[in-house]
């Protein structure tokens, strides 16, 4: 089973739940999908086992056999290419690999060649595989490396715990797709929900069963609950407000392990994950 | 630039004072925010200006250019839109910032950019005709990625 912790803004706690849910879990897979900034390997301190470069196809131009016909122009959609002082400017970063130009060019001017755009990095904690994805500085697209993240988990037996990258974007979804079940991280603040109202789209429009953790929770009047309740979301957890867990961050150690009351608490999040994708799996078949 | 008569070996001889003084001719691109309006502001965006004015110092000809390709894509908007002013044949760009991948495209061709000082358009040539406006020195890496990583 593979649980995505996603949240439509930068700093609800994506990683410190996350990593305390995988913490948990025994022999889980703690995937890093945040590829631009990823944070759960500070707390893990992982012994690495093995580092993967990640490689894209991109274009390379012969240019003595480029007539200057600028089909290739035209046909990129991602505008990674321009033509200018008679020559072919490529711009790699933007080229999302489909392989077209070289497949349109008349002349055959166009080939591929291998272009790393980051690396991951595999690695362990007690029981725990933790598997980091990070992208090279620069790069404008982290989908790659969250492929081949999602790769090294796609038939394991383990629980798979996905941090995901803040936001509603192309490598929230990517690092979603594989997904049995979407815990939504969220603050009780206005803001908050209307990030949260994107990535339940989002989880929706994929067919993703999905619940909310409200971080940072202060009281029952907060907008978050209005929002559950009018579109029918669980509440899996409340985690407090609480100044403990920022002094437990900062010094980067997991919360679950010094202090038993949030053993519990996430020990409790996981049952409640496992119950709802249950329920959800039943509805599935009744339809 | 075929408005002006210098043979090769008289481009040397040419000095700065005499472009603006008006012995040699420019075509300027500016981004605009309407291509209807005649008082309309300069962008505050290169890649994702709604138009684009091609302005002739000689002529004093204008001609407002659709920059539609560009706003329409999901990425890349600097390179087609830096594409569409070289195309049609600019030689200087006034603009209040540009991308890296544009401003690449833009010196590839031998275009030179010059930073704008208010969102007046009249003004700006003016200075530009004047001389009195600075060459485009930073260049930001681009507002890529809107609404989250």
């Amino acid at each position: 089973m593979k649980i995505a912790v996603l949240s439509g803004k930068g700093g609800t706690g994506k990683t410190f739940v996350s990593v305390n849910l995988a913490a948990v879990i025994s022999d889980a897979i703690y995937l890093d999908c945040d590829v631009e900034e990823p944070n759960g390997h500070l707390f893990f301190k992982p012994d690495l086992t093995s580092i993967e470069e990640v490689y894209v196809k991109v274009p390379v131009v012969d240019t003595t056999k480029c007539s200057g016909c600028r089909q290739c122009v035209e046909f990129c959609k991602f505008n990674a290419l321009a033509y200018i002082n008679n020559s072919l400017l490529i711009f790699s970063e933007l080229c999302h690999s489909c392989g077209g130009c070289s497949l349109i060019c008349p002349d055959n001017a166009l080939s591929e060649i291998d272009k790393s755009v980051g690396n991951v990095q595999m690695g362990t904690y007690k029981n725990l595989t933790v598997i980091t994805g990070i992208m090279n500085p620069g790069e404008e697209s982290g989908v790659p490396i969250i492929q081949h993240l999602l790769d090294h988990a796609c038939d394991k037996e383990n629980i798979v715990v996905i941090d995901c990258p803040a936001g509603s974007s192309c490598t929230v979804m990517e690092s979603i797709k594989d997904a049995d079940y979407c815990v939504l991280v969220t603050e009780p603040t206005l803001l908050s929900v209307h990030n949260l109202s994107m990535i339940h789209e989002l989880a929706r429009l994929l067919n993703k069963p999905c619940g909310v953790v409200i971080n940072k929770y202060l009281n029952e009047l907060n907008p978050v609950e209005q929002f559950c309740q009018e579109n029918n979301l669980s509440i899996l957890a409340r985690i407090g407000f609480d100044l403990y867990l920022s002094v437990i961050g900062a010094k980067g150690l997991i919360a679950v392990e010094e202090n038993r009351d949030y053993q519990a608490v996430f020990s409790q999040l996981y049952k409640q994950i496992i119950k709802e994708a249950g329920h959800e799996a039943v509805i599935d078949n009744q339809r | 630039m075929d408005v002006v008569a210098v043979t090769v070996e008289d481009i040397s001889m040419v000095t700065k004072e005499d472009i603006f003084k008006g012995d040699l001719y420019m075509k300027i691109a500016i981004p605009v925010l309407d291509g209807a309006l005649a008082n309309t502001n300069i962008s505050p965006s290169f890649g994702r200006a709604p138009f684009f004015l091609l302005f002739d110092t000689e002529t004093e000809e204008k001609q407002f250019i659709a920059n539609s390709t560009a706003t329409a894509s999901q990425g890349g908007a600097g390179i087609i839109a830096a594409q569409l002013i070289v195309d049609q044949g600019a030689e200087a760009l006034l603009t209040p910032r540009c991308g890296k991948n544009a401003a690449e495209v833009i010196t590839a061709a031998g275009v030179k950019i010059y930073k704008t000082v208010s969102d007046d358009i009249q003004e700006s040539i003016q200075a530009f005709n004047a001389g009195e406006l600075k060459e485009l020195e930073n260049i930001h890496p681009g507002f890529h990625h809107h609404g989250g990583a």
